[in-house]
C-alpha cells in the first residue's frame, strides 16, 4: 500500500508540465478563447506526438496503455495550463465510453483513431430537461437511427465522431454526416466551447456492450476532477505569488492573517481536492468496491472547492482580479463550467447518499 | 499508488487480525462510566497487553523496542484497532509525540531510559507547553529553568496539560536565557512529575470533565542530563513534537469519525422527519453524504501525508492541513449530528430518554475545543501561509 507517485509517473507529471507550459502559455489560450471552436491543431498534433491522445488506449489500438492515475495526471497538468480544446473530450470522455462500451471492432473504428491522431470526439449526454440523471434520458434509436436534441456537448465544433449516450444504448454518430446539427452555445467558459447537437433521423451505430457506461463515465468524471484541481493549483500558485508582491499599507498584502488565511484555505482545499481525485483514481484503477463511491466523493467536494479557490483568489487580488485583463477569470469561467459538467455537488451527494444510505 | 497490500503488509494485517480477535477487550464502553482513574488503569492495562503482544510503537524504530514497521503498517494497524472497536491506548502524548522527539533529539541515555516505559505504558507522559500568557505564543513562554549544579531549577506554570493527572512524566519546555530573543532561550527537558515542588490541578472543561490539568512547578531540580537537544534550542525541539501532534493525532481521529457517520446513517434509518425516516429527506441525505466524504477526504489526505513522510522521515508543516480537516470536519459532523436528533441532541448521559448514552450531546461540546487544542486553526493557517505557501510573516 502506497499513496505516492512512483518514478514513470512523476516523470510524466514533470513532462506534461514542462510541455503545457511551453505549448500552451496564457498568451496562447487567450487566442484560442477567441476562436470559434478553441482547438488548435498544431497544437493538437503536439499532443498526439506526446502520446497523449492514446494514454489510456491500450497498445492493440494504437495507444500507450497507461492507467487512470497516469490520466488524472495528464488532465492536472493540462487544467493548471487550462489548456484549450478537445482533450477532455476526446480521450478521458469519448475515449473512456469507447473503451468501456465498444467492441473489438469498434475499437479499431473509432477508438485507434482517437490514439492515433486522426479524429477528435466528445460524448453527447445532457437533454434538455435531464441534466446529468442518466435515469431521465429519453433519446431512443429508430432502426438505428437517432432523432433529438443534446445539449452542453463539450467541443463539438472540433469532433470527427461523437458518442452519444440514449435511453436505450450508447452510439456513434459521425459529427459530419447528414442529420447531425451542431450549433455552438454561448458558454461561460471561453476555453472550453459548448454545442447543441440536433439529430435528425441520423445514422448510429450501437455500441456492443453498455454496462461499461458507468464505469467509462466514473473514468470521465475522475479527468474531470483532476482538470478542476490543475486550475485550483494555478489559481493558488497566482494567488500567492500577487500576495507576495503586491503591496498595501507599505507591506506586502500576503502579511496580513486576513490574506494568508485565505491563502492557507485555497491550500487545504486544492490538496484535499487532490488527495481525492488521486484516491478515486487508483481506486478505478485497481476495482475497488468503493471506486464509485470515491469519485462522487472527490467530484462533489472538488465542485464545491473550485468555486471556493476561484472566489478567494479574486477576492485577493481585489480591483485587479476583476479585470479582464487579469487571467483569473478564465480559470474561474472554466471552474464554473466544470462544476457542473458531469454531475454537481448536490448530484453526487444524492448518488453518494444512495450508496451508503440505501444500499446497505 | 498501490492500494493493494503487499505480502508483508497482508501477513501483518492477518497476523494483527488474529490477535485482536482473541485480545482485544470486547463490550468495553460502558466502562466510560467508571472514574476517571479505573478507566484510565482499564486503558493502561490495554497498551500494555498490546505491548506483551509486540504490537505498540509499530514504525518505531527495532533498536528502540519498535517494530520497526512501515508508517502504512502502522496507518493498517489504525484501521484493525477501529474494526474490532478496541479502545484507545493510555500513552497518547507519550505515543505520539514524546517518543518521536526522544527518537530524533534524545541522548543513548534518554532513549535507553524513557522509551521502553513508554511503550510498555509503565510511564504515562504529558507535555509542559502552554501557559497561561503563552498559547498561540508559544515562544513567549516565562516558566524559567536556571541552572544551579548538576541541575535546572525550575519555576512557573504551565496549563491545559492533557493527562497531567496521570503522568509519571513531563516534557517540559522552560526558559533558560531571558536575555536573547524568545525562540532562542528555550530548552525542553523531561521532568519526574513526582518531583518535590510540582502541583497538579484539574481543569475542569465546558464537558464538565477534567481532562486537563494545571501544572505549577516550585523550584523543581532537573538534572541537567535530562536535557532533550541542546541548551536554549528548545524551540527546534518543541517543533517537532508539535509537528507530530499535527500529524499523527488527527490519524486515530479518523476512524472515530467514520464510527461516528456510519452511526449517524444508522440513526437515519429510525429517526422521523415530516412522518418518514430522516434517510429519505433529501436535506438529511446531502448533509450526512457531505460528512462521509469529508471523512474518506480526510482519510485520503492523511495517506498522502503518510506517504511523503515515508519519503522524507519527518512530518512538515504540511500536517498543519489535518490538524485544520480533523477540528473543523468534526464540528462540522457533530452538527449534522444535532440536527439529525433534533430536540434529542441535547440530552446527556444522565437523562433515559437521551440517545447513545448522550454521546452527541458530549461530543457536540467536546468538539468545540478541536479548533483550539493543539494549535488554534488560526495559528495553523499562519503555518501553512509562512511556511507552506512563503508568504511573509504576519507577526
Amino acid at each position: 500500500m502506497d499513496f505516492g507517485l512512483n518514478e514513470n509517473q512523476v516523470i510524466l507529471r514533470d513532462s506534461a508540465r514542462e510541455f503545457f507550459a511551453g505549448e500552451c502559455p496564457m498568451a496562447f489560450v487567450r487566442r484560442a478563447a477567441e476562436s470559434a471552436t478553441a482547438c488548435d491543431l498544431q497544437l493538437w498534433t503536439r499532443l498526439v506526438a506526446q502520446g497523449y491522445t492514446g494514454i489510456i488506449v491500450d497498445e492493440a489500438h494504437g495507444g500507450v496503455g497507461l492507467g487512470i492515475v497516469e490520466l488524472v495526471l495528464l488532465m492536472e497538468e493540462a487544467g493548471r495550463a487550462l489548456l484549450p480544446g478537445p482533450l477532455l473530450a476526446t480521450v478521458a470522455m469519448a475515449g473512456a465510453v469507447l473503451d468501456g462500451c465498444a467492441n473489438a471492432a469498434q475499437k479499431r473504428t473509432y477508438l485507434a483513431p482517437i490514439a492515433h491522431g486522426d479524429a477528435r470526439s466528445t460524448l453527447a449526454f445532457v437533454e434538455p430537461k435531464s441534466g446529468w440523471d442518466r435515469a431521465a434520458l429519453q433519446l431512443t434509436a429508430k432502426n438505428g437511427r437517432l432523432s433529438g436534441e443534446k445539449l452542453f456537448v463539450p467541443d463539438a465544433g472540433a469532433a470527427d465522431t461523437i458518442v452519444v449516450v440514449g435511453r436505450d444504448g450508447v452510439y456513434v454518430v459521425d459529427a459530419h454526416a447528414p442529420g447531425v446539427s451542431i450549433t455552438p452555445m454561448a458558454g461561460i467558459d471561453l476555453t472550453r466551447k459548448l454545442y447543441a447537437v440536433s439529430l435528425t433521423d441520423a445514422a448510429a451505430e450501437k455500441l456492443d456492450a453498455v454496462a461499461g457506461l458507468d464505469r467509462a463515465l466514473d473514468i470521465a468524471t475522475t479527468a474531470l476532477v483532476a482538470e478542476m484541481v490543475g486550475g485550483m493549483q494555478r489559481t493558488l500558485d497566482i494567488t500567492v505569488d500577487y500576495a507576495k508582491t503586491r503591496k498595501q499599507f507599505g507591506k506586502p498584502i500576503g502579511s496580513f492573517q486576513a490574506v494568508q488565511h485565505q491563502c492557507a484555505d485555497m491550500y487545504l482545499e486544492t490538496e484535499s481536492a487532490r488527495s481525492a481525485v488521486y484516491y478515486a483514481a487508483v481506486a478505478l484503477q485497481e476495482g475497488a468496491a468503493d471506486a464509485s463511491a470515491a469519485v462522487s466523493i472527490a467530484k462533489l467536494y472538488a465542485s464545491d472547492a473550485c468555486r471556493t479557490v476561484g472566489n478567494r483568489g479574486i477576492q485577493i487580488h481585489g480591483g485587479m482580479g476583476f479585470t479582464w485583463e487579469n487571467d483569473l477569470h478564465l480559470y474561474y469561467r472554466r471552474a464554473k463550467a466544470s462544476e457542473t459538467m458531469l454531475g454537481d455537488a448536490t448530484f453526487h451527494r444524492e448518488r453518494l447518499a444512495h450508496a451508503i444510505i440505501d444500499e446497505r | 499508488m498501490d492500494l493493494t497490500l503487499s505480502p508483508e503488509e497482508t501477513r501483518f494485517r492477518d497476523q494483527l487480525r488474529a490477535w485482536l480477535e482473541t485480545h482485544a477487550p470486547k463490550n468495553w464502553e460502558h466502562r466510560r462510566d467508571e472514574s476517571i482513574e479505573q478507566h484510565f488503569a482499564f486503558l493502561r492495562s490495554w497498551q500494555k497487553t498490546l505491548y506483551d503482544g509486540g504490537w505498540v510503537g509499530i514504525s518505531w524504530p527495532r533498536e528502540y523496542g519498535g517494530r520497526g514497521a512501515s508508517l502504512m503498517q502502522q496507518v493498517l494497524f489504525w484501521q484493525e484497532l477501529a474494526r474490532v472497536n478496541a479502545p484507545p491506548m493510555a500513552n497518547v502524548i507519550g505515543l505520539g509525540m514524546v517518543g518521536p522527539t526522544i527518537i530524533a533529539f534524545g541522548t543513548g541515555a534518554q532513549k535507553a531510559r524513557f522509551l521502553p516505559g513508554i511503550l510498555s505504558a509503565d510511564e504515562i507522559w504529558c507535555q509542559g507547553f502552554s501557559e497561561p500568557n503563552a498559547g498561540s505564543d508559544l515562544a513567549g513562554l516565562q516558566s524559567d529553568g536556571r541552572l544551579d549544579g548538576e541541575d535546572f531549577v525550575v519555576n512557573g506554570q504551565k496549563v491545559w496539560t492533557s493527562y497531567g493527572w496521570a503522568a509519571d512524566w513531563c516534557e517540559l519546555v522552560v526558559r533558560t536565557d531571558p536575555t536573547v530573543p524568545k525562540h532562542k532561550g528555550l530548552t525542553v527537558m523531561l521532568v519526574d512529575m513526582k518531583s518535590p515542588g510540582i502541583e497538579v490541578r484539574p481543569l475542569r472543561q465546558m464537558t464538565g470533565e477534567a481532562e486537563f490539568t494545571e501544572v505549577f512547578f516550585r523550584d523543581v531540580r532537573v538534572p541537567v542530563e535530562n536535557v532533550v537537544g541542546k541548551v536554549n534550542q528548545g524551540w527546534d525541539v518543541s517543533i517537532g513534537t508539535l509537528m507530530h501532534e499535527r500529524g499523527t493525532l488527527g490519524a486515530g481521529m479518523q476512524v472515530t469519525y467514520q464510527r461516528n457517520i456510519e452511526r449517524l446513517i444508522a440513526l437515519s434509518r429510525t429517526i422521523e422527519r415530516g412522518g418518514r425516516p430522516a434517510a429519505e429527506d433529501p436535506v438529511v441525505r446531502q448533509k450526512l453524504a457531505q460528512c462521509y466524504a469529508e471523512v474518506q477526504i480526510m482519510r485520503a489526505n492523511q495517506m498522502r501525508a503518510f506517504s511523503r513522510i515515508s519519503n522524507s522521515g519527518v512530518p512538515g508543516p504540511e500536517g498543519s492541513i489535518q490538524k485544520i480537516f480533523w477540528s473543523e470536519l468534526n464540528q462540522r459532523l457533530q452538527q449534522v449530528a444535532q440536527e439529525l436528533l433534533g430536540p434529542y441532541g441535547q440530552l446527556d448521559a444522565s437523562d433515559p430518554r437521551s440517545i447513545d448514552h448522550g454521546a452527541w450531546s458530549y461530543g457536540y461540546l467536546r468538539s468545540r475545543g478541536n479548533t483550539i487544542e493543539a494549535g488554534t486553526s488560526e495559528i495553523q493557517r499562519n503555518i501553512i501561509g509562512h511556511f507552506v505557501l512563503g508568504l511573509p510573516r504576519s507577526y
